[in-house]
Order: C-alpha cells, then sequence, then structure tokens
C-alpha cells in the first residue's frame, strides 16, 4: 500500500503544481474577508454571499455571451471579458444581498438571520432556474458551480512572460493581492469598525460603508474562487482557517498571519490528500474502483482536520488543559508531603509522613533531590527539600493567619482551606500578605511561621 | 439659530424627535447642556436615555430636531467629543488586548491608513494609568473583570483628549472600587473644565456624584442643578409610568393602531 502511495505521490505532473499553487491562492484569498466575517460574526453572510453569487455569475456569462454575438467585443477579448463582467455582477450581488436583507429586517421586522436566509436562497433558486433554463447559451456547468473543478483550471489559461498560466491562478492571485493590501493598509480601521462599530462611526470611520465595502469584496472573492472551488465549499475556506488561527492566539496580527498559513497549507495538503486518500481508505473498503477524489473536496477536509488538531492541540485545547492539570496536581501532592515532612520534623515527633503517600511521589521527590534516607531509613528532607518546605508551611500558616484575621471562623475552620489555598500562592501574593499581617510570628495555633 | 444652539453649550438638542420604525421612542426634547458639569440622565428603562446619546452623535437617524456640539454641527466637532458605549455592546473574545482598546480612542487622530506606533501606545498606556489598569494593559479583553473592562472603555474615552463625554451607564455591574474610581475620574475631568453626561440608574447617588440632572421618560420631564431638580414631584413624574395617550399616537405613526 505504502509503495502506491510512494508511487501516486512521485507521479507529480507540472499541472500537479498548478492546481496546488491555485488552491494556495483561493484559499489564502478567501480566507482574509472570512476572518473579518468570523470576527464580526457574520459567518452566515459568507454562506448567503456565496449563493447569491450564482445569480450574478449566470447574468454576467450572458452578458458577455450577448456582447460577443453583439459583435462588442472581439474573440480575443472573451476570457477577458468574462473575468470583468463576472467581477462586475459579483460586487452588484454583494450589495444586492447585503441592501436586500437590510430592507426586510427593517420594513417587515424579521430578525437578521432569518431574512438572510429568505434573501440567499431565493436568489441562489433564481441562479438555479436561469443555469437551467439558459443552458443552450451557457458555457457553465452546474456541478463545476456547486462543487469547482480544480482538476480543469489548467484548461484555460493565459500566456503570462513565456508561461502557460491558468486564468483562474491569475485571478484568485489578484484576489489575495487586493485583500492583502487591504487589509494592511486598513488594518487598523477594520478593528475598530468589527470590534466597535459605534465608536468607530464617532471616529469619523463609516462602520456602514466599511461594512458594504467589506460585503462586495468578499462576493468578489468567492466569485473568483467559483471555478476552483464552487460556491459550496468556498463556504469552508471562507471559514474555517480563521476560527481555527483564532483557537491558536489571541493577538489580532498573528491571527492574520496564522490564517494565511493554515489556508495554504490546507491547500496543499488537500491535493496530496486526494491523489492519496482514495486507494488509502477505498481499496480496503471495497470500492477499488474509486481512484480520485476531489481536490477542492479534500482541501475542505484537510481545513476541517487541522480545526480538530488546533482544538484538540491548541493553547486552549483539551491536551494541554489536561497536561496543565496533571502538572498542577503532581506539584501539589508533592508541596503536600514536603510540608507533611516539615511539619514532623518540626515537632520532632515520631510520626510517618509518607503514610498513604505514592510511591511514584517518593520517586519523584527522591530524584528532585527533595527528600532522602537517613540511617535509621526514614524518610526526611534534604536541604533543599527543606527550603522548599519551609516556603510552603509559610504560605500555609501565613494564610491561616490572614484568615483568622478577616474571617468570622473558629480556629479549627482554617487548617482545611489553607490546605487547599496554600499551593495558589505565589511570591508577590506572599509578600502582599505578609506586609498585611505585619509578619506575624506564629499562626493562630501558636506555630511557628518560617522566615 | 444661535439662540437655540449657542456655543458655550457643549450639547443643545433643539426638538429633537427619534423614532424606531416610525413609532417615536423620544419626542420633542429641549435640551441645553451646560459646560463643566458633571450631568446625570435619568429614566426608566425604555425612557429613551440611550437612544438621546445616539441619536445625537448620528448614530441613529432623528426623525426631526437640531443637534450641535459647542454650537456646531458633530461633524466638525468629532475631536471634541468623546462616547463610551454600554459595556454590553462589544464582543469581549475579541482578540485584542486592553491597550488596543484604549488605542482605538486615538484612531482619529493617527489617522486613516497609519499604523499605531509606538508614540501612541505610549499614550494609550498613559490613559490606562489614569484608571488604575495600567497593569492590565498586555491582558487580553476576556481576562478582565466587569469593572475593569469598564475602565478600559473610560481610558478609550479619555485618550480621545475630548471636551465632552458621553457616558452609557459606566457604572451599570461595576464593583464598588470601580465605581469610586469612576467617580474620582469624573470629578477630575470637571475641575479641567470638561463636560460629563452620563446614563445613571442608580438614584441614591445622582446626588453626590454629579451637579445637574437630566429627568426624562421618552420627553423631558426636567432638567437643571441637581437641588432644585430632583425633586420627589419629578421623579414621580419620570417612573410614574408611561404617557397612555403618548403611547397610543405612537403606535399609530408606526401604523400599528386604529386610526381614524
Amino acid at each position: 500500500m505504502f509503495a502506491e502511495i510512494w508511487q501516486r505521490l512521485t507521479d507529480w505532473h507540472p499541472w500537479d503544481t498548478w492546481i496546488v499553487i491555485t488552491a494556495a491562492l483561493t484559499a489564502m484569498a478567501c480566507s482574509l474577508p472570512g476572518l473579518w466575517l468570523v470576527l464580526r460574526k457574520q459567518s452566515m453572510m459568507g454562506d448567503a454571499l456565496s449563493h447569491t453569487a450564482l445569480p450574478g455569475v449566470v447574468v454576467s456569462f450572458l452578458a458577455v455571451t450577448a456582447a460577443r454575438s453583439l459583435g462588442w467585443i472581439t474573440e480575443d477579448q472573451l476570457d477577458m471579458g468574462t473575468q470583468i463582467a463576472l467581477m462586475l455582477g459579483a460586487v452588484l450581488m454583494g450589495i444586492v444581498t447585503t441592501l436586500l436583507t437590510e430592507w426586510l429586517q427593517k420594513l417587515a421586522g424579521i430578525d437578521g438571520g432569518a431574512s438572510l436566509g429568505v434573501v440567499f436562497t431565493g436568489l441562489f433558486a433564481i441562479g438555479l432556474v436561469l443555469i437551467r433554463t439558459m443552458a443552450d447559451d451557457l458555457d457553465l456547468d452546474p456541478d463545476c458551480v456547486l462543487f469547482g473543478q480544480l482538476e480543469s483550471i489548467v484548461w484555460r489559461t493565459w500566456s503570462i512572460a513565456g508561461w502557460e498560466v491558468p486564468q483562474a491562478t491569475v485571478l484568485t492571485a489578484v484576489m489575495l493581492g487586493l485583500n492583502g493590501l487591504l487589509t494592511v493598509l486598513f488594518f487598523k480601521e477594520l478593528r475598530l469598525a468589527s470590534f466597535d462599530a459605534e465608536l468607530a462611526t464617532t471616529q469619523g470611520i463609516n462602520a456602514r460603508t466599511v461594512h458594504y465595502l467589506h460585503m462586495a469584496l468578499t462576493a468578489a472573492t468567492v466569485t473568483a474562487a467559483f471555478q476552483s472551488v464552487g460556491s459550496i465549499l468556498v463556504i469552508a475556506l471562507l471559514v474555517v482557517p480563521a476560527v481555527t488561527a483564532l483557537q491558536l492566539s489571541w493577538r489580532l496580527r498573528h491571527v492574520v498571519v496564522l490564517t494565511l498559513l493554515i489556508a495554504a497549507i490546507s491547500a496543499g495538503m488537500g491535493h496530496v490528500l486526494a491523489k492519496v486518500a482514495p486507494p488509502l481508505i477505498c481499496g480496503p473498503l471495497g470500492w477499488p474502483a474509486v481512484q480520485d477524489a476531489s481536490t477542492s473536496g479534500m482541501v475542505c477536509v484537510a481545513a476541517g482536520l487541522g480545526f480538530v488538531a488546533a482544538l484538540l492541540l491548541g493553547p486552549r485545547g483539551v491536551v494541554w488543559n489536561a497536561w496543565s492539570r496533571t502538572v498542577l496536581a503532581m506539584r501539589i501532592a508533592d508541596e503536600d508531603l514536603l510540608g507533611q515532612l516539615y511539619r514532623v520534623e518540626e515537632s520532632t515527633a515520631t510520626g510517618d509522613a509518607t503514610a498513604g503517600v505514592s510511591w511514584l511521589v517518593l520517586l519523584r521527590l527522591r530524584w528532585l533531590e527533595l527528600v532522602q534516607r537517613d540511617t535509621a531509613g526514614r524518610i526526611v528532607l534534604t536541604e533543599s527539600g527543606q527550603t522548599r518546605a519551609r516556603d510552603i508551611v509559610r504560605r500555609h500558616r501565613l494564610w491561616e493567619a490572614y484568615m483568622q484575621k478577616h474571617f468570622a471562623l473558629p480556629d479549627d475552620h482554617l487548617h482545611d482551606t489553607a490546605h487547599r489555598v496554600e499551593h495558589y500562592i505565589d511570591p508577590a501574593l506572599l509578600e502582599a500578605l505578609d506586609a498585611e499581617l505585619e509578619t506575624p510570628a506564629t499562626d493562630p495555633h501558636g506555630k511557628r511561621i518560617p522566615g | 439659530m444661535s439662540d437655540d444652539h449657542p456655543h458655550w453649550s457643549p450639547l443643545s438638542l433643539h426638538d429633537m424627535t427619534v423614532a424606531y420604525q416610525r413609532r417615536p421612542v423620544i419626542w420633542d426634547i429641549d435640551y441645553k447642556a451646560q459646560p463643566g458639569r458633571l450631568v446625570a440622565i435619568v429614566g426608566p428603562n425604555g425612557a429613551g436615555k440611550s437612544t438621546l446619546i445616539k441619536a445625537s452623535l448620528d448614530l441613529i437617524p432623528k426623525v426631526a430636531g437640531g443637534v450641535r456640539f459647542f454650537g456646531e454641527l458633530y461633524a466638525s466637532q468629532r475631536h471634541r467629543v468623546a462616547y463610551v458605549p454600554q459595556r454590553t455592546n462589544v464582543d469581549w473574545d475579541f482578540p485584542v488586548t486592553a491597550l488596543d482598546v484604549v488605542a482605538m480612542g486615538l484612531y482619529r487622530q493617527i489617522g486613516w491608513f497609519w499604523p499605531v506606533t509606538r508614540k501612541w501606545k505610549q499614550k494609550a498606556l498613559e490613559s490606562l494609568e489614569k484608571v488604575g489598569m495600567v497593569d492590565m494593559a498586555r491582558r487580553q479583553i476576556s481576562q478582565l473583570s466587569g469593572g475593569q473592562q469598564q475602565r478600559v472603555f473610560l481610558a478609550r474615552a479619555l485618550a480621545q483628549g475630548a471636551d465632552l463625554y458621553l457616558m452609557d451607564e459606566p457604572f451599570a455591574g461595576v464593583d464598588a472600587a470601580t465605581e469610586r474610581a469612576i467617580v474620582e475620574l469624573l470629578r477630575q475631568l470637571r475641575a479641567e473644565g470638561k463636560t460629563a453626561l452620563v446614563v445613571h440608574h442608580d438614584l441614591q447617588t445622582v446626588t453626590d456624584y454629579f451637579d445637574d440632572v437630566l429627568m426624562m421618560n421618552m420627553r423631558l420631564i426636567a432638567s437643571g442643578p441637581v437641588s432644585e431638580v430632583f425633586t420627589p414631584e419629578n421623579l414621580k413624574k419620570t417612573y410614574g409610568g408611561k404617557l397612555g395617550i403618548l403611547d397610543q399616537v405612537g403606535l399609530r405613526l408606526a401604523g400599528q393602531g386604529p386610526t381614524p
């Protein structure tokens, strides 16, 4: 099986490179307006725009075809004319969608989500009807529109400096450049308008204008991505990289960079998956006939897997949480034993502080050279162990003194709370406690507070 | 015109009416703020207090009436007016630090395109210092308590260096320490000759904290010095429920009630 995978990977054609480049450019171009959608809690708007772009695409195609038959543009200008018409149609549809949604909201008093649902399904349906009825005049395949066909982009190329560059590649590169430029230039304005639209408006950055521009640009980007990934999968490219990046960082600058990186990596991984996954998964399942998967679909799968990984492994992820809980539990066990040993040695009593303590804790503390066996074979503190233990007991007893001063509690209630709290008092807090209590000599039980 | 909107008044409203979906929520407000005073805006829920502020700042459209800041249109006076929205207005999970939020108050001064350089961050830090939050500057805003978030908002308004402050319920849901800090700040602003209009809910503290009061319930009930205006009689008018007929007319204007 690995031999087959290896063989499939080494069977790399120039068009594979173009596909990866285009997929990466498309994913990155979409992820930027997508990030602002996510930040503004308008991810559904991306869904809507990717659907309402469809009638825009159809009408643009029809317009260009009509212009061609009327002789307004020549055959050579057809491709370029189509792309320009597509962009104009997209921007128009983006603004129409936004305005219609707002009007419905205002005039009919329907909430935002519902009016969006009405508008975008309606416009999408119009687009589908147009495709079916105009099928003869249109060089447009509904399947391709819905799911995209990255593999077919190599069929339409432009010659640029001796290279046969797929048109879709140029188009998405232009969109990425535009989105990147706008994000860099208006970073601070976008941040303010997304975080606090009212303040932005009072500062002279009209949040409504920003909103319309953002929607128009999203629609244009989505349309550019149409040929590569289709109108359904593009939603994943808008939203998933941004959501993943937000799992990983709190700093908006870092989030922007991470979003782009994640989008690009998902694209590369997606194409490799599309080449490799079918025999790997479908073969054993008994469908040897399945030899290929769509790259655009796999890009979205890769992005989704990336999100799951971030959810599990990210700084706020499940794995990290479990790890930090384990570290804390270990520290508490260590400190409890050290404190116990200190108390035994302090009172010169002959108790066994290690009763019921896990051998793991003992082993760890011996390894850290905090405890040792004395000549009688008992576990005692080493010199560094004593320093640590003194600190722990100091925290415990200072907290008891603090509680006695501020809580109306009998003295026998103090120990249990202090036993819990002692592990969470850092040096700064310890100093504050000491200062507040004016360096007491003893705790409420009359025991000496070690200094 | 200048009688309605004198230059000495930081905020003058002349016959201002604001409606949501054609149903008026505040009717014909005439008001001139006195300069260098702390003014409480009081009234029951739904009285239109936030609406009054937002409509003054052109954040929501007016049906009728004029608003001037220092006798001029708002567009020319933006730099002299700072707005502190309700804390619940924004998403506190947004990936920015306290310092980033305060620096937002400086964006108009920084200008379009220009990044927030060290010089501006220093200014933002100075504002955070004034509200006792300098230690929290690098914290992500979701890690702040409600009171601390409110102080960040105040620091942002301070950074704007305005002459008039419009604050929407800064005292809502804050701890006692923050409440004291806000009062201290308001007094300092007044000492510098600045004016603050504050939507306020706690009637107990109006006399302690404020010089003037604006009492409203869909219409202006009374305005002026607390000692003269903040009377049991006016309170009763303000909090005595909606005016039935006013409400009915409002409904009809919105096309929801019976019409002759």
